[in-house]
């Protein structure tokens, strides 16, 4: 039953887009019934979802039809109802926000909104279908129909040249990343009678030779995706060049399908050996490090907020390869942590990160600046928007009592059990996690105090900002909604883990969760709890302090200097620097200084570009050796029809020679 | 916990805090040849400052306001987390160190928040360094941690404590030894003194944590400076029963926790009469150094088999 709701929910998704397409060239009908399309579906499609989750149980259906080498088969277990109601939950948000992003696009006299309406939606559906799918043929089929509806919203505004190169570059990352994908299929297909993932898991887990296989082009395929370092490079470029609410929904939840993906190959693969789980922390903690130093150094908004993404990413792997090593050791408390951290850090990530990508578009939308040095008080000109953005900061840093600081509590807990309990390298690997995730966590601080005090404190630093005002109605309530939603979830750390604790024990092998956490989880809604009414009675004791007593508005001190202006307010750059200078060798920037010279310095100029060490050591450098290995063999191809002739000749030959000696045998 | 417990873990965390911070200053004091003010000095100011209005920045928001509440408010959930006078601490739990230093994060989010809300240059500057330095303590913070509770099996405080070898602990274990001076690192660290910060420094420039706080007044201004005294008491504590068996519960407790925290803040005094500052861009390295000992020692932990 909730399966086929799932399906009429994926319907109502596509219909909505396809009469988009359809109104094309009418913007606003072709919004309405877009938006209209996206959210029915999206509620439709989380209330099911969320109805199987809470059952338990695991469906499958298959229609009839059997497309070539695969069939149509999809079902609904707790790991895919989890991903659904991530999916469904970040994607409603978006949309509604979505209609008023794209109404001031519109107005500003855009275009082509019919494409974009019905490509979201076709995004949207394509998430859900590579969660549902349960054969190999149709999971492939619907991650590239993700992918090309994802590439279509990224191209969006292909008047940049920027965009056209991000989009290229989206495209041929994500290509390569399936490469992997279809090896693994096949490696996994072998001895099934088909791809159905019943029929793989039928056939038993594969030698250990191959799973080891199997799961580095897991980790390569899906983790090209998901943003693992160094396979992340494309995901800087593209999410920021997508529509914000286009940013929300991949950054929030395309991306996590990387970890479904690969959560989804571990059950076929069998029990884990230590390593896998070691490898998976060494990712985690690379990536989470690599992805906020890079978000420190970056000086565009929706830039910034692309490279935590491959921080909260390495997060989740942190918690992923908890999950293995407490599975690889047998101990069902630390695996179960490590993965229930994990999952609830997806749908966390998806609900405050899609808040951040939605407050950085209403920041766009209300100044037409995207720099944070150009930014600045913006909390006085849009209030809503600067108090949701906070909420979304908070909860991002990892702190208390938000979201965010849930899933982190889970992946320590399990680091500090998995370092106590596991025997050799396995607690080793799980004690490594504490500082590695601490450090990060520490610059994630260092991270949002930056962000949030360039673009909304302190005064503006351009015109642009000054004139700034509150965004609409409909931008300002899904965010409104997503930082409610993060505070329940962090006050209330025994619904957050009842979420995600039926996926967490099916990918750990569990009969039933390990008991004699509740306690802990109580407990931490007693720390959030006690946090509010202790603030709650300070704000009283000042007002009551306060009462009857001046408290004056007076210029700031600046040791008494009066001719300060607003462009004197320490900047992004200069708040990054002493956060970053330790880490020097690790980044790769070119400064560009014109330094004040003589008395009377007359010009001074500081430029500073961060480039990207994986993108610009690593991988452009083996790119440039393949091309060079192709330029070799550019040699075959002299232009003269002769050679050619003598090529096809050579080719039959050698067909010939094969056939009649299989023949023979 | 019973009630008893519960009156005297809170007399203690709201009451002494202000009496550590003034030992330090005597005994620096004295270090340098001065008398020093009165040891009951930091009561007296805090009852000034709540007698007086407060100064509104110009063009601040209510985060300017919001930054020494929450502040102070972090530290002191965090003193409910913490074992004060031995036994439990009522809001601890098992994964306490966890939200412990959660919250001391809180606090300087929300501190750092506040100081880019006037948009002065120089609370930036000291937002900047704060957050660097904070983001370097982080580390070394939960490796101690991860040394005080891997022996534990269990992320809980009172459990650790109630593991650790009983009398003087260090001679028995001389990883708890390695373990204290990181966190006494942390501890200076956490607490801006020297040789990473100066409290009583009156040069904008070279300050850290003073110059994020300069703007605020009256109220506000002793909420920041109870804030920072309790946060120094609740750091203290650990240290202290890190190094001293402190008897469970009742007055044994809190007496052998008071000499505790009063050796503490007389260590922080010598320390600060007779080390110099580091240089700021030195700073990071020495704070990396420390998490690096605790590392060291996890990996000890290991090496010698079961943690």
């Amino acid at each position: 039953m909730n399966l086929q709701l799932v399906l009429v929910a994926l319907g109502v998704l596509a219909a909505g887009g396809f009469a988009a397409l359809v109104a094309g060239r009418r913007g606003r009908l072709a919004l309405a019934l877009g938006t209209a399309g996206a959210v029915a579906g999206s509620a439709l499609g989380l209330v099911a979802a969320g109805a199987q989750l809470a059952s338990g149980g695991a469906v499958a259906a298959r229609a009839g039809w059997r497309p070539p080498l695969g069939s149509l088969t999809v079902g609904l277990d707790p790991l895919s109802s989890f991903f659904l109601v991530a999916v469904f939950l970040v994607a409603a948000l978006a949309a509604v926000y979505g209609a008023g992003y794209l109404r001031a696009h519109l107005e500003a006299g855009g275009r082509r909104i019919g494409a974009a309406v019905a490509a979201f939606n076709l995004l949207v559906a394509a998430m859900a279908g590579v969660v549902i799918a349960r054969d190999g043929v149709l999971f492939l089929a619907a991650w590239e129909v993700m992918t090309i509806a994802s590439w279509v919203l990224v191209t969006f505004e292909d008047e940049h040249e920027s965009v056209q190169r991000a989009g290229l570059i989206y495209l041929v990352a994500s290509q390569l990343g399936v490469v992997a994908l279809f090896l693994l299929f096949a490696l996994l297909r072998r001895g099934a009678p088909g791809f159905e993932f019943a029929q793989l898991a039928a056939a038993g887990p594969p030698a250990p030779g191959l799973a080891a296989v199997c799961f580095g082009l897991a980790l390569v395929g899906f983790g090209a995706k998901a943003g693992f370092w160094p396979l992340h490079v494309w995901l800087p470029d593209a999410h920021p060049a997508a529509p914000s609410h286009v940013s929300a929904l991949m950054s929030g939840v395309m991306i996590k399908m990387g970890i479904y993906g690969l959560l989804r190959t571990l059950l076929l693969l069998g029990p884990p050996p230590v390593w896998w789980g070691a490898l998976v922390v060494g990712i985690g903690a690379v990536s989470g490090l690599a992805g906020v130093l890079y978000a420190l150094a970056q000086h565009d908004l929706k830039r910034l907020l692309a490279y935590h993404s491959i921080e909260n990413v390495g997060i989740i792997a942190l918690g992923v390869g908890i999950g293995l090593l407490g599975q690889s050791r047998g101990d069902a408390m630390v695996a179960f942590l490590g993965y229930a951290g994990a999952l609830l850090h997806v749908l966390n990530h998806g609900l405050f990160k899609g808040l951040l990508f939605q407050g950085a578009g209403a920041v766009l939308q209300a100044t037409g600046v995207r720099a944070l040095d150009a930014l600045g008080g913006l909390a006085r000109r849009m209030p809503v928007t600067a108090l949701a953005f906070l909420a979304g900061s908070v909860a991002i840093a990892g702190l208390p009592p938000l979201n965010g600081f849930v899933s982190e509590w889970l992946i320590f807990a399990g680091a500090f059990r998995g370092g106590a309990a596991l025997a050799g390298g396995a607690g080793l690997a799980a004690a490594a996690v504490v500082p590695a995730l601490a450090l990060i966590g520490g610059l994630a601080v260092a991270c949002f105090v930056k962000v949030y005090g360039v673009v909304f404190l302190g005064t503006p630093r351009t015109g642009a900002p000054g004139r700034a005002r509150e965004v609409g109605a409909a931008m300002r309530v899904p965010m409104v909604l997503a930082a409610a939603l993060c505070l329940l979830l962090g006050v209330l750390p025994v619904v957050a883990v009842g979420v995600v604790a039926p996926a967490a024990r099916e990918v750990a092998g569990l009969a039933a969760a390990p008991a004699g956490l509740g306690g802990s989880l109580a407990a931490v809604t007693a720390v959030g709890a006690a946090l509010v009414a202790v603030v709650a009675l300070l704000v009283l004791v000042r007002a009551g302090l306060l009462r009857r007593r001046p408290a004056p508005a007076a210029p700031v001190w600046a040791c008494g200097y009066v001719g300060v202006t607003p462009r004197m307010q320490y900047t992004a750059a200069s708040f990054a620097e002493p956060v970053l200078a330790p880490f020097g060798p690790l980044m790769h920037r070119t400064v560009h200084a014109l330094r004040p010279a003589t008395f009377f310095p007359a010009a001074a100029s500081y430029e500073e570009h961060v480039g990207d060490v994986a993108g610009e050591r690593l991988l452009a450098p083996a790119a440039r050796r393949v091309l060079g290995v192709f330029a070799r063999l550019r040699i075959l191809q002299q232009g003269r029809i002769q050679l050619y002739l003598a090529y096809v000749l050579i080719t039959l030959l050698v067909l010939l020679t094969w056939q009649i000696g299989l023949a023979g045998r | 916990m019973s009630a008893p417990a519960v009156a005297l873990h809170l007399v203690l965390l709201l009451l002494a805090p202000p009496l550590v911070l003034g030992i330090a200053v005597k005994v620096k004091a004295w270090l340098a040849g001065r008398r020093g003010a009165p040891l009951l000095q930091p009561y007296h100011d805090l009852r000034k400052l709540l007698g007086k209005g407060t100064v509104r920045g110009e063009g601040t928001t209510w985060v300017f306001a919001a930054g020494p509440l929450v502040g102070l408010a972090a530290v002191l959930v965090a003193g409910l987390l913490v074992p004060l006078a031995g036994g439990a601490a009522p809001l601890g739990f098992a994964g306490d160190v966890i939200a412990f230093a959660a919250l001391l994060s809180l606090g300087r989010f929300f501190t750092m928040a506040a100081a880019l809300d006037t948009g002065s240059s120089f609370e930036g500057m000291g937002a900047s360094r704060e957050a660097a330095f904070g983001a370097f303590t982080e580390p070394g913070l939960f490796l101690v941690l991860a040394l005080i509770c891997l022996p534990a099996r269990s992320a809980g405080l009172a459990q650790a404590w109630a593991a650790r070898p009983a009398g003087v602990a260090w001679l028995a274990h001389p990883l708890y030894l390695l373990a204290a001076v990181v966190l006494f690192v942390v501890l200076l660290a956490e607490n801006a003194r020297i040789p990473i910060d100066d409290p009583a420094t009156h040069l904008e420039l070279t300050m850290v944590h003073e110059v994020m706080v300069l703007d605020h007044g009256g109220p506000d201004l002793a909420f920041v400076l109870y804030g920072e005294a309790v946060k120094l008491f609740v750091i203290a504590a650990l240290l202290v029963h890190l190094l001293l068996p402190v008897p469970p519960g009742g007055w044994a407790g809190a007496v052998a926790l008071l000499a505790g925290e009063a050796a503490v803040a007389g260590l922080v005094g010598v320390v600060e009469g007779s080390v110099a500052r580091l240089r700021l861009p030195r700073v990071p390295g020495f704070l990396i150094g420390a998490a690096a000992l605790a590392a060291v020692g996890v990996a000890v932990l290991f090496a010698r088999g079961r943690p």
